[in-house]
Order: structure tokens, then C-alpha cells, then sequence
């Protein structure tokens, strides 16, 4: 199916090697090496401060490195020339910390955006609608869509950046905490959302959280960053196997447990159910 | 080069049609497509997605919609183009993007009445503010221990001595052009000498602390509101208000303060500036010696005049930090309303310095220092 559709492309969409990245004398990113696979969702995980925002920014060309290089989609971000860098913007979609959307436009308008900006030959009736199940599909009430930012709450401005990140049908998802800020019922509601949409658009999803349950819900593998670099990559459970400090503490702190646990209950469940 | 996604119109058993969609329908392809599909008015039996190529939501969005209008069948065999088709299916809505905006009937009293209503909260807030200020002034006289004397000499580091160099070049400068100008009007009666009255006089009356106010409202006035602003929008405001901290002790009055008694400062600073901007362009332009402008303006510039820019100052001072700090403790919302209240308190300030100042022109020409 991928291969038909999108002929020329890779199977590892983001490809980091050695990645330096430092601010002044502080180092944040030494040799950093991070591989994602196509059609996965990838968590990344680490403690506050070591760079997984600067990670994702220097991923989608915000932030420019000291060395290293990162190849998106086939591209390369960190010799990208002016053209190049257009076409590939619109094959990926991001969604910051705080929705990021635009003040003065309503959440409808705001989905409209990269529509005008990369493919101002849509006309405006299909532009509208676009925009509209857009917003609808991902998770918005109906009524969101000529709503102002400041109107929402701060789990339907996800939703609302999240449907602008997807206005393009981007092969590249980056959500940075998605999770954070929202209630225990908004985040597994947003957690499914993911799972869903990455499902029927066969996303491929770089997903920055601190939301343990967010990682045993619907991560397939998790990154973890320590020491400036990618320590380990890998399922859960083969993280758990590790004999890392940190690993071992993340995991198998108190929240650590009592998400496998409310995770390992779930499918407990179900499987009661099903028999 | 870009594919475009295209489509085939073929007849049907019934004499309804089948449309075959080709090409990519993605988000890229389709733009022309739709229009030209929209322009299909029949009955179709059958849309057709097979030959295509590829598909996203929005390729799948304009088959659904071709579909509907038409009352056809989607052909695909395709197990996503159809997981897609469903996605779209159940998220169609028909609200307008735009948000809702009553008739020009309704916006322009509903805005008149908004201004009013602006207008009269906004007195009473300052009035209330000003109140606010004196109590804090009361409680600081009777413990004198709890003034903030570090804030203060800060703001007025911030306030005055950072602003020297701006005010200086400033007041230099107006000082050549009014001495310039002055003295080509002047030259029309022989009179040129009274460039120097004309420069002297002005500078010192009205023109520095005039100017020195805009400034000052333009640098610091437009500071104290967007800080105070921010720091509301963090709740450093209010984590004060918690711990037992006056915000009007600890923010405002030092800034208040500080503007006072710097603007006299800046005021007779930004005057004598301006005249020597004055001798400087007279000994170039009217062959006035430097140092006899200067001599001629102790003899025809009377000390009162001095007086009036002094007594002036202080009053321009307190409006400029009153406005900024009063605008942006009423930052409630968002950073555009610091950016909003910013603006309003520098406007604001300098209006209300012009106003006081036509008030004082009349002042003191009627109690005889004209």
C-alpha cells in the first residue's frame, strides 16, 4: 500500500546521526543517533533539560546544530537548500506544546492556513470543508471550527493545533506533550485520538511526552534520552530489561507501575471479555 | 512536476453516468479536480476509485462529496481508500469557517456602547488606582522601614540615567532645528538676534520637558506596562499579593517615584541641550558666536521661565507612570493585551501630558509668568 503511494520514500523517515547541539558552553546533544521507522509511533522520553524540545526543533529545522546531520523524508535538513526545504515542510505536520495557533484566527481558519500557503489552487468551497472535517476529525465538536483560540479550553486547543498539523495529510506527525496540561479523561481521550488517526492516515508519529501512560498506551517504541544522547531505543519491555539508572527509576517508579499496571488491567479486561 | 489527479465521465446502465477518478487524490493533486467535478450536475451511478493512484483524507473527502451530491456508489477495492472514505464520512460539517459577525446595525451601537462603558470603568479604575497609590504612600510614611530603596534607585537608573544619551541627541537636535528655522523667518525683519530669545525661551519653558515627556512616556512609560503586564500574566502579581507582599509598595510606587523625580532632572537636562544644539547651528548659520548665545540667553531668559519647565515636570512625570503602571495592572487576559495596554498607556500618557501642558501655558501667563 505505502509503496504504491509514496514511491519514493524511505523506510526510516527521520534518520539523526551524531547530532551536536550546545547553547553557549552548555551541551545539550553530543553525538546523538536516533532512527525512526516508518509507520510507528515513537515516544520520547527523558528527564527535564535534556533536550528533547531541542531535539524535535533541530529534527524540523528550527533549531540549526553545531554538527551532525538529520535527513528527513529522504532530505536533508541540516544541508537543505531553500526549495528543497518548502516541499518537505508540507509533508509533516507539528503540533507544540501549546497548540501554537494563530491569536486572531478562528480554529477553522487556522487549519486553512498551510492549505492557502502550499496549494492556493484549492478553491475556497472545498477549502472550507477541508478545514471543517479537519477539525472534526480530530475530536473537535462541530461548532469549534469559527471559534476563536482564546474561546477553547486547553484540551480543544490541542485538538485544534493537532487538526492544523494535519491539514496537509502529513506522512510525518511531531507532537511535542501532547498530554501535558490536560485531565487524566482528556489525555486517554487524546491518546486514543492519536492511535486513531495514526492508524487510518498511517502516520508516522515523533511524540515527546512525560506521560507514562501516554508510552504504554500507544507508543511502539520509546526513546530514551540521557547523557546528551539517545541511550536506549526500543519496546517497553526491552527497556525494562536495561540496567540504566534512570530507565530503571523511570519505569519502575510508582507511576511507572501503576501505569503498567493500569495498562496490564486493561487488557485483562478485555480479555475477560472477549472469553 | 506535480501529477494532477484527473477523472473520466463514461455512460451507465440507466442513463445515469460513472465517473473515474485517476491520479493522485491527495491534498496536492486535487485542487483543480474538484472544481471541475462540482461543475457535474446529473444523477451518477457510480464513482470510481480504483485507477487511482494514491489517496488522503482530502482526495477521499472530494469523492465522498461527489458522491453525496450526486446520490452514487463509491467503487474502491482499496481496504484504506475505504477506511479513509468512512473517516471523512462521519466528520462532514457545514458551519461557516469564519466567526460569526453580527450586521453593521447591530456592531457599530454595540461598539459606541462598549467605548462608553470603557470609558466610564476606566475613570473610576484610575481614580481608584490613584486612591490605591496614596493609601500605599500613607502606610509607607508611617513605616518608613518597608520602602523599597534598591527598586527605587533601580528605576531610576532605568528611568533617568539610561535614557541621558537618547534625550540628550534628541534635545540637541530639535534645538538646531528650532534656532534654524527660527532665525530663517527671523532674518525677514532683521531681527536674527532673537534666535536667541526665541530658542532660550522655548527650550526652557516648554520644549524640554515637553519632549523629554514623550520620551520618557515612549521608553519607560510603555516598560512599566508591559512588565507589570507579564508579571501579571505569570502571576508574580498575585503570588505577592499571597505571600504578603503590596504590589502597589513593591512594583509601583519605586517606578512612580522614579519618574517624578527624574523628569525635572531630564527636563532641565533635555533644555540646555537644546540650546546648545541652538549656539552650535547660530555660530554656523548666523555668524552668533558660541559663547555669546550662551551669555545672551542668561540675560534674556528670565529664571522664572526655568521654573515654569521645573514645576511642570514632576506633574508629566507621575501621568506617565501613573498611565503605564494603571495599564498594565489591568492585564487580565492574554500577551496580546500586554501588547494592546503597552500601546494604550504610552497614548495615553502623552495626551494627558499635552492637555496638562495647555493647561499650564494658560496657568501661568494668567498668574503673570508668561
Amino acid at each position: 500500500m505505502s509503496e504504491t503511494f509514496l514511491p519514493d520514500d524511505p523506510q526510516h523517515p527521520i534518520v539523526v546521526e551524531n547530532l551536536r547541539n550546545s547553547f553557549g558552553d552548555h551541551v545539550i546533544h553530543e553525538g546523538l543517533s536516533l532512527t525512526v521507522n516508518r509507520g510507528e509511533i515513537l515516544g520520547v522520553v527523558g528527564g527535564s533539560g535534556t533536550g528533547k524540545s531541542v531535539l524535535m526543533r533541530s529534527i524540523i529545522g528550527l533549531q540549526v546544530p553545531d554538527d551532525g546531520s538529520i535527513t528527513v523524508l529522504g532530505r536533508s535538513i541540516t544541508d537543505a537548500e531553500g526549495d528543497e526545504d518548502i516541499d518537505i515542510r508540507a509533508r509533516w505536520g507539528v503540533l507544540f506544546q501549546g497548540g501554537a495557533l494563530f491569536s486572531t484566527l478562528t480554529v477553522g481558519e487556522n487549519v486553512e492556513v498551510p492549505l492557502k500557503e502550499f496549494y492556493p489552487e484549492i478553491a475556497e468551497q472545498l477549502r472550507h470543508e477541508i478545514a471543517q472535517f479537519k477539525v472534526m476529525l480530530s475530536g473537535l465538536p462541530r461548532d469549534a471550527v469559527n471559534k476563536y483560540p482564546a474561546e477553547l479550553s486547553g484540551g480543544m486547543k490541542k485538538r485544534a493545533g493537532l487538526a492544523r498539523a494535519l491539514a496537509l495529510d502529513p506522512e510525518l506527525l511531531f507532537l511535542d506533550e501532547p498530554t501535558a496540561g490536560l485531565d487524566p479523561i482528556g489525555a486517554a481521550a487524546f491518546d486514543k485520538l492519536t492511535r486513531a488517526l495514526q492508524e487510518t492516515l498511517g502516520l508516522t508519529v515523533f511524540l515527546i511526552t512525560h506521560d507514562l501512560d501516554t508510552l504504554y498506551e500507544i507508543c511502539d517504541r520509546v526513546a530514551v534520552l540521557a547523557d546528551k544522547k539517545v541511550i536506549a531505543v526500543g519496546t517497553i519491555p526491552e527497556l525494562l530489561a536495561l540496567d540504566h539508572p534512570w530507565i530503571q527509576e523511570y519505569f519502575n517508579g510508582p507511576r511507572g507501575r501503576a501505569a503498567r499496571d493500569a495498562q496490564h488491567g486493561a487488557r485483562h479486561g478485555a480479555n475477560q471479555k472477549v472469553l | 512536476m506535480r501529477q494532477l489527479a484527473g477523472y473520466t465521465l463514461a455512460d451507465g446502465e440507466g442513463g445515469a453516468q460513472i465517473v473515474t477518478l485517476t491520479g493522485p487524490l491527495t491534498v496536492a493533486g486535487v485542487g483543480g479536480l474538484d472544481t471541475d467535478l462540482r461543475a457535474i450536475s446529473g444523477p451518477l451511478a457510480k464513482v470510481d476509485l480504483t485507477p487511482a493512484t494514491a489517496i488522503d483524507t482530502v482526495g477521499a473527502w472530494v469523492a465522498w462529496r461527489l458522491a453525496r451530491d450526486t446520490g452514487a456508489e463509491i467503487v474502491c477495492e482499496n481496504e484504506e481508500t475505504r477506511r479513509l472514505i468512512d473517516a471523512v464520512s462521519r466528520s462532514h460539517g457545514d458551519r461557516s469557517i469564519a466567526a460569526p459577525r453580527p450586521e453593521l446595525v447591530e456592531r457599530v451601537p454595540e461598539a459606541v456602547g462598549d467605548l462608553v462603558v470603557e470609558v466610564g470603568e476606566g475613570s473610576v479604575g484610575v481614580i481608584g488606582f490613584f486612591g490605591a497609590i496614596l493609601v500605599s504612600c500613607w502606610h509607607l510614611v508611617s513605616a518608613p522601614s518597608r520602602f523599597r530603596g534598591k527598586a527605587l534607585i533601580r528605576q531610576l537608573e532605568l528611568v533617568g540615567v539610561s535614557a541621558l544619551a537618547i534625550i540628550g541627541l534628541m534635545s540637541f537636535l530639535v534645538g538646531i532645528v528650532i534656532a534654524q528655522q527660527g532665525a530663517v523667518q527671523l532674518q525677514q525683519f532683521g531681527a536674527e538676534v532673537y534666535t536667541v530669545n526665541l530658542t532660550g525661551r522655548l527650550a526652557m519653558r516648554e520644549l524640554g520637558v515637553l519632549m523629554t515627556a514623550i520620551m520618557v512616556a515612549g521608553r519607560s512609560g510603555s516598560a512599566f506596562a508591559a512588565q507589570i503586564g507579564t508579571m501579571k500574566l505569570t502571576e508574580e502579581v498575585d503570588a505577592m499579593r499571597t505571600i504578603g507582599v503590596s504590589p502597589i509598595e513593591a512594583l509601583i510606587i519605586p517606578r512612580v517615584l522614579a519618574s517624578v523625580i527624574m523628569m525635572p532632572l531630564l527636563g532641565f537636562y533635555a533644555a540646555v541641550l537644546a540650546i546648545i544644539g541652538g549656539a552650535f547651528i547660530s555660530q554656523l548659520v548666523l555668524d552668533i558666536p558660541f559663547v555669546t548665545f550662551l551669555l545672551r540667553i542668561q540675560e534674556v531668559v528670565p529664571v522664572r521661565d526655568l521654573w515654569v519647565g521645573l514645576i511642570k515636570a514632576p506633574f508629566f512625570g507621575f501621568i506617565i507612570a501613573m498611565s503605564g503602571c494603571y495599564q498594565g495592572m489591568m492585564v487580565k487576559a492574554n500577551a496580546e493585551e500586554v501588547g494592546l495596554r503597552t500601546t494604550k498607556a504610552v497614548v495615553q500618557a502623552i495626551f494627558m501630558v499635552i492637555v496638562l501642558d495647555a493647561f499650564f501655558a494658560v496657568f501661568f501667563t494668567k498668574v503673570g509668568w508668561g
